[in-house]
């Protein structure tokens, strides 16, 4: 476990863990300090901070200080269940295909380009408009938008690694395609696809406030972050707080899983190299590995 | 040693750490003559490579010099001065680097490349007749086609003959060369050897050649300078030094290396060289040496001149017994005369539909119970996809494998569970055959319990018996493979194979990747496996010095064929196929000839 934490341990990975958990917290709890509802009328429609109103109203004179404190939920669920469910998609697809070859290769990935190739925003368009709007739908959709990307880098990740001498020591013994993919493949194209993690649910988050923009996902009365940036814009100039203010949020829990996500997938990546360089240091000061933690790790 | 006056090239006391204050060399005093070589000889992690840096003022990022000078012809160089010691390059010193492969610049033309050093340390433009004569002089073609080519156009020696020509470009007095025949095929090898030679007697070039081979480094050094643990810790005339070592880790180094000619039992050096991070107050070498006294873990020992003019750094230098190379073992006699593996008229081919290219033809032999056959060979001469093919990784495009007098299946998951079993490989490179996210004992466990059908309990406990088997502390069970050293990561693979309880065990290259005392150390263990557990090893090399410490017979590929086979005695020393004498007569041995004595003592 002492391994699988030391992300923990570096400075990156400290501040990104402390601004995710002050976003979360802020997402999670906020509805308990929120001042009013989320759609509840309290004021004149964009008046600035103040009479009661620490960040001022939005454009139908709801607070913004408690919509900002109940839209978060919607956020962090939406891009959570959809980042899952696209990685789940994804390295799915990637490990199969990276590692089978031949036939089932060719039809997974030219599926996967088929569908990068359709941008994403008229992808929606088509599911919404086929079989309507549901949080479900929109989970689902951003997931498929999201699938193939994952599904390319976990492709050349596993590519990569099914040459390696233990993957083929596996083959040799006879086990099955299911057991050399979760025990020898996925674990080792894990640093790749953590360090993506932060870029996807980024993207997650975008994606679902550009589809909620659009009209197409959350409607207007329900409090999101991503929501209220596109509502709000029209009144940027009189209370710019109720755009700013999610604004921030959104980009704070971007930056924030990103840097444990590259946090991580370092300090799974140097758990190789840091020996390496106790055998060596020569070669491992070449590649800059020492730097940080010259030690390698304590026995 | 003191420097002389005319010396060439003189570092005094040169230590350098890491920026977090741990040592990576220390105390480093060396000196060269004009026209002399020096061989730097180390093992991974002794320092050799950070010291031949510095010689070129490079101090890598990450490392600070503590204190230290180094002086070339007459000259110092600013080691904290990256611009100054810029100056020194190409004029007073070069380098020519270890991997050609990846030191040539893959998008510059062979021409430019050579250009692009002369015009970074000479003023002016360099035209085609310069880079024509720097080519020249490494004997390679100096027509506008070749000056044209890109490196991967070219062939591993031509592009170390390449880097060779990139380093006399400006006629520095003295060269570093970086284990520059590490990647090459033998042949190749002596050619490159021979070529460093040549230019070293006909331009009175001084080098410093840095080498983990001592056979290598013997057929060209005047003085070796060995290197364990950040300090040289033997240092003196060449022949001295290879004949009558003093320190106990040259004279265990000289004992692990095999050779090809008079066939020795090795004896590795018992232990792991110490980490970065671990170097005792003592003897660095303490822990391994079997003539340590108490002081030798106390106190450090200074490398103290001896009469005969070499320096030494042990308290018990006088206690060193001479070099004894016992026999190998007399070959096992087989327990039964059946073959246990038997290969037929195999053909392997690779590639696809159109585009094929026959890796293997007409390969035919016999394995019994107890019997080590070597298959020896260059690079590209087809004996890793044998190995792939026997064990099912590859279909045969013709012929058969037969275990045990039953023909195998093409691949390995259309085989039984048995035939499975019976057949193991071990891998060539140990940093590659063990998966990094599963503890070690999973790993060694996991052929138990699927090939053996083993409970969780039984194989823990065939995991522990391994690992005594093939000499690991249990302890390591409990770690990654990230956390183990090389040797100790081969030897892991090895008892995974091993856990399948195998009757016949492939050992494709499984020492190539590793350093002379640790090869040793691993040979041993597979010796006295194959004896104890009367398994038939399959064991591929290039090296030939190996298969006349391991095998009982071998079998010489080219390009795919066999072209001799025999007991190692007649191939080794009456080879019959053109092939094989060539090979034996490129392998590189340790010695101390003649000629270099002379050379010595005219210097001295």
């Amino acid at each position: 476990m002492r391994h699988r934490l030391r992300f923990a341990r570096t400075r990156r990975g400290q501040f990104g863990l402390v601004i995710v958990a002050i976003v979360l917290a802020i997402a999670l709890l906020g509805p308990f300090v929120s001042p009013h509802g989320p759609s509840q009328l309290t004021g004149a429609p964009g008046a600035p901070p103040g009479g009661g109103h620490l960040l001022g109203t939005d454009y139908l004179g709801h607070d913004v200080l408690s919509r900002v404190l109940w839209g978060g939920r919607s956020v962090i669920s939406l891009a959570l269940s959809a980042t899952a469910l696209g990685f789940a998609l994804g390295t799915t697809i990637g490990l199969i295909a990276g590692y089978s070859r031949g036939i089932v290769d060719s039809l997974l990935m030219r599926s996967v380009d088929v569908i990068l190739a359709f941008p994403p925003l008229l992808f929606f368009l088509i599911i919404v408009t086929s079989v309507g709007y549901s949080e479900g739908v929109l989970i689902c959709g951003v997931a498929v938008v999201q699938a193939p990307g994952i599904a390319r880098i976990v492709y050349s990740a596993t590519r990569e690694v099914s040459v390696a001498a233990y993957v083929e020591a596996a083959v040799a013994r006879g086990e099955t395609t299911a057991a050399i993919l979760r025990r020898e493949l996925l674990p080792n194209t894990l640093p790749t696809l953590i360090a993506n993690l932060g870029l996807t649910l980024t993207y997650s988050v975008l994606l679902t406030a550009a589809v909620n923009f659009l009209g197409l996902g959350l409607q207007p009365p329900a409090a999101n972050w991503a929501l209220m940036i596109s509502e709000n814009r029209t009144i940027l100039s009189l209370n710019p707080w109720a755009v700013v203010v999610p604004a921030t949020l959104i980009a704070a829990l971007t930056i924030g899983v990103n840097l444990v996500g590259d946090a991580i997938s370092i300090s799974l990546g140097r758990s190789e190299t840091t020996v390496d360089a106790r055998v060596d240091p020569a070669a491992a000061i070449m590649q800059g590995n020492l730097i940080a933690t010259p030690q390698g790790p304590e026995t | 040693m003191t420097a002389s006056p005319q010396a060439l090239l003189d570092v005094t006391d040169l230590t350098i750490e890491l920026r977090s204050g741990l040592p990576v060399v220390q105390d480093i005093s060396l000196a060269l003559n004009r026209g002399a070589t020096l061989g730097l000889v180390g093992e991974s992690g002794s320092g050799k490579t950070t010291v031949a840096m510095t010689l070129l003022g490079y101090v890598r990022p990450g490392m600070r010099v503590v204190h230290g000078q180094i002086t070339i012809a007459g000259e110092g160089i600013d080691l904290r001065d990256e611009k100054a010691a810029r100056r020194a390059r190409g004029r007073l010193v070069s380098l020519v680097p270890q991997d050609p492969a990846t030191s040539l610049n893959p998008a510059l033309r062979i021409g430019g490349t050579i250009r692009d050093v002369l015009e970074a340390h000479t003023s002016g433009h360099a035209n085609d007749v310069a880079v024509g004569e720097a080519l020249d002089r490494v004997h390679l073609p100096i027509t506008g086609e070749f000056m044209r080519r890109f490196p991967h156009q070219l062939s591993g020696g031509q592009q170390q003959r390449v880097l060779i020509a990139c380093a006399l470009a400006c006629s520095p007095p003295l060269v570093v060369l970086d284990e520059p025949t590490t990647g090459l095929d033998v042949v190749t090898q002596a050619q490159i050897l021979a070529q460093i030679d040549q230019l070293h007697s006909e331009r009175e070039l001084a080098m410093v050649y840095v080498s983990h081979d001592l056979a290598v480094v013997s057929q060209l050094a005047d003085r070796i300078a060995v290197m364990y643990a950040g300090r040289i810790v033997e240092h003196g005339p060449a022949s001295m030094v290879l004949t009558r070592p003093r320190h106990p880790y040259t004279r265990g180094l000289i004992g692990s290396s095999p050779d090809h000619v008079t066939p020795r039992q090795l004896h590795g050096i018992p232990g792991v060289a110490v980490g970065l991070g671990d170097r005792p107050t003592g003897c660095a070498f303490a822990p391994r040496c079997a003539q340590r006294v108490a002081r030798c873990e106390l106190e450090l020992p200074p490398l103290e001149p001896q009469q005969d003019g070499r320096s030494v750094r042990c308290f018990e230098a006088e206690r060193t017994p001479p070099l004894q190379f016992g026999a190998p073992l007399a070959p096992a006699t087989p327990a039964s005369a059946e073959p246990i593996l038997l290969v037929r008229d195999l053909k392997a081919v690779h590639g696809t539909r159109g585009h094929t290219f026959t890796a293997a033809e007409d390969i035919s032999f016999a394995v019994r119970r107890s019997e080590c056959l070597a298959l020896v060979g260059e690079s590209g001469s087809g004996k890793s996809t044998i190995a792939r093919v026997i064990v099912g990784l590859h279909p045969p495009a013709a012929g058969e494998v037969q275990l045990d007098g039953r023909r195998l299946a093409p691949l390995a998951k259309e085989r039984s569970r048995d035939e499975r079993r019976r057949c193991q490989i071990v891998f060539q490179n140990p940093y590659e055959s063990l998966n990094p996210r599963q503890k070690v004992e999973e790993q060694v466990a996991r052929p138990a319990r699927l090939l053996r059908g083993f409970s969780r309990a039984d194989a823990r406990a065939a995991v522990t018996e391994l690992f005594e088997r093939v000499r690991l502390p249990t302890r390591l069970g409990e770690k990654f493979p990230s956390e183990l050293s090389g040797g100790e990561r081969q030897r892991v693979a090895i008892a995974r194979a091993l856990a399948a309880g195998p009757a016949v065990l492939i050992c494709d290259e499984v020492t190539s990747a590793l350093d002379v005392s640790v090869q040793a150390a691993v040979l041993d263990v597979l010796i006295e496996l194959q004896r104890e557990l009367e398994l038939g090893l399959v064991f591929i090399t290039h090296n030939l010095g190996v298969v006349a410490t391991v095998a009982d017979s071998v079998l010489v590929l080219t390009r795919g064929r066999i072209c001799e086979r025999g007991s190692v005695n007649e191939v080794l020393h009456h080879p019959s196929d053109p092939i094989t004498q060539q090979l034996l007569a490129a392998a590189p041995r340790l010695r101390a000839t003649a000629k270099r004595d002379a050379l010595v003592s005219e210097r001295a």
